[in-house]
């Protein structure tokens, strides 16, 4: 079977470790998904996703990469055109009706019916779930309100909320019922800087009592705090997916030297010497800053060698790459639309 | 959403709760349980029925008969007394024909637009909110929830029906008093079986809409607009209608859609012959297994995308 691996053959070390997991222990997984609308146009092209159970896993991808439509061939809404998807073991679409009561979901934005109040939304939705006890309807609406802080603003119709107050209810919908799996794609989307911190607290507070999380989203600080794996999706493919730490770590390692500006020439050549590549300096009236990528060059040794030639070290930090970094080093286009 | 609320809440394990983790569910949680369709189906009648533009529909409706009553009362004096197409003009004898003389009206043209404006938002008015991926993904079957949205728009239908003929009776015994039933062939019936006479008419009106209800159905499932639906829906009954005019066509006219509706008239006359009300609800029963196996093979294979 191929790997999932793009354009960017130097990453696929983390899809490889992520296929070594055993299948098992994955909450979602796909082999070969792909997906060819009518127009012709390869919205998925052949993905291998691997979710382990108990990540957070971020999905990253500019605009139009894909990322949705997978979602969709994950949750039956879309049919693939080849290729097979799992969610918690179990085949979609064929498994859906004892599979996705266990997934709570929130894809392209929160729907409601507008004229109906947010706690007759929630009614509405748990009255179709047909696995849903009616019983406890009241209760656990309740709680999934209170949970997004929207218990206030349950009795008003859904047309008069914001678009915040619309991002909380669609959360609150998919917390209805315990989850083993919430797929929320841009749940973040509308949210003033403090609901972000709350969805960030409650993912990762959802993730703590066992439930695994594909989140997706075009903020990337956000992915980079919350999320313990990482897959990023540009054109239809899967560039790269594996640990966060992993994914991160394959990026390479720059130095930065803060010294003064009699001294900076000196250390470029320095670090020249020890094999740092791309050396630049960057001259200033009080520090002066010089950078280059380390390679395998050890920091230890970095700073050893400069204090023994009697520079006069005021700063030295080693900077992995970014996540955003990789992202744009990876899809080359940023967060424009990619089609 | 204070720090205080986000700490874990112990439950019992026996029942669900949001608030506690996936491990403590019991097995049978994720079983479906007697009685979902009925939920499902109450819900979505609370649906219909609790929406203000609906609510609107179904009085304008009724409304025809209380303006024709009106109008057939203030002219009862005239020189224009005692005409109209249909049974317009014996309502001012007996308050009974306004109910026959309202469904005779609103067949043509305001009913087939009820019918469009109920098909269009049950799936395509779904599509075009985003509801559907919601309803879907809960999940809901896709055959069952194309059944209830039939059902439930059927149960509107009727209400429309039902509307149009409860205040025609109404308004009917207020206005011009209700008497002895006289049919086409001269024969009078009492009064109390006229009554049941006017229940039958309603019936087989009802029924007749059937057939169109799938087609405007099959239609939604095509589309997630909803206006396109519902003017497809009536553009069908209109063009069924004209069809049926043309002699040249006179073949294909018992199959038509729309070919029947008029066959209600069979209960007044003085022996209701079975035979004619079955081969309409039969041509009505053809149109509901073509295009509701449509609806069905089209919707449980779509793509949903909005």
């Amino acid at each position: 079977m191929p790997l999932a691996t793009g354009s960017v053959p130097a990453v696929d070390l983390p899809v490889s470790e992520a296929r070594s997991v055993r299948t098992a222990d994955l909450a979602v997984r796909t082999e070969g998904l792909t997906k060819r609308f009518r127009s012709g146009q390869v919205a998925v092209d052949g993905i291998d996703v691997a979710v382990p159970r108990g990540a957070v896993f971020g999905f990253l991808g500019p605009n139009g990469s894909g990322k949705t439509t997978t979602i969709r061939m994950l949750l039956g809404l879309v049919r693939p055109t080849s290729g097979h998807a799992w969610l918690l073991d179990r085949p979609m679409p064929a498994s859906g009706a004892s599979v996705l009561p266990r997934v709570g979901v929130l894809v392209e934005g929160p729907a409601f019916q507008p004229y109906l109040s947010g706690r007759r939304n929630l009614a509405r939705l748990d009255a179709n779930d047909a696995t849903a006890d009616p019983r406890t309807a009241p209760r656990r609406i309740d709680e999934a309100l209170e949970r997004v802080g929207m218990t206030a603003a349950a009795a008003k119709p859904y047309r008069q909320y914001s678009l915040g107050m619309k991002q909380r209810l669609g959360l609150a919908a998919a917390l209805l019922r315990p989850r083993e799996l919430l797929v929320l794609d841009e749940p973040t989307n509308g949210l003033d800087p403090q609901g972000t911190r709350e969805v960030r607290v409650l993912v990762r507070e959802l993730a703590d009592a066992g439930t695994t999380v594909l989140v997706s989203s075009h903020l990337l600080s956000e992915i980079e705090q919350v999320c313990s794996h990482i897959g990023i999706m540009s054109r239809g493919r899967l560039l790269l997916q594996g640990e966060r730490h992993e994914v991160m770590g394959s990026g390479t390692p720059h130095v930065h030297v803060t010294t003064t500006p009699a001294d900076a020439p000196h250390a470029g050549a320095l670090l020249e010497g020890l094999g740092v590549r791309h050396v630049t300096v960057e001259p200033a009236t009080v520090h002066a800053t010089v950078h280059g990528v380390l390679d395998d060059v050890e920091p230890a040794v970095v700073a050893r060698t400069l204090v023994g030639a009697g520079v006069d070290l005021l700063g030295l930090e080693v900077r992995r790459q970014s996540l955003e970094e990789l992202f744009v080093s990876l899809t080359g286009e940023g967060f424009d639309v990619a089609r | 959403m204070s720090p205080a609320d986000l700490a874990p809440v112990p439950a019992p394990a026996s029942t669900s709760s949001a608030l506690h983790g996936p491990a403590d569910v019991p097995a049978d949680e994720w079983e479906p349980r007697r009685g979902a369709v009925g939920r499902m189906l109450r819900s979505e009648m609370a649906l219909v029925f609790g929406r203000r533009r609906n609510v609107a529909l179904l009085s304008g409706l009724a409304a025809v008969p209380l303006l024709l009553g009106l109008v057939l009362f203030v002219a009862q004096d005239t020189a224009l007394a005692g005409q109209g197409p249909g049974f317009v003009g014996r309502v001012t004898g007996n308050g009974l024909f306004l109910v026959v003389a309202s469904l005779f009206l609103c067949l043509p043209f305001l009913l087939p637009l009820t019918i469009g404006i109920a098909t269009g938002d049950a799936i395509a008015g779904e599509a075009a909110g985003g509801t559907l991926r919601y309803l879907l993904s809960l999940p809901v079957r896709r055959t069952r929830l194309l059944l209830v949205k039939a059902l439930a728009t059927l149960a509107f239908v009727a209400a429309a029906v039902l509307a149009i003929a409860v205040v025609a009776l109404a308004a009917g015994a207020l206005l011009f008093g209700l008497s002895d039933l006289t049919l086409l062939s001269g024969a009078t019936i009492p009064v109390g079986e006229g009554v049941l006479r006017m229940a039958g008419v309603v019936g087989y009106v009802a029924l007749s809409l059937t057939g169109l209800v799938a087609v405007g159905l099959f239609y939604s499932t095509l589309t997630e607009v909803p206006v396109g639906a519902m003017a497809g829906t009536v553009v069908t009954a209109v063009v069924s209608a004209v069809l049926d005019t043309l002699p040249q066509l006179a073949v294909i006219h018992p199959a038509l859609l729309t070919h029947h509706w008029l066959d209600f008239a069979e209960f007044l006359r003085l022996e209701v012959d079975p035979a004619v009300l079955g081969q309409g609800l039969a041509v009505q029963a053809a149109w509901v297994a073509v295009f509701g196996s449509l609806a069905w093979s089209r919707f449980t294979t779509a793509d949903v995308t909005s």
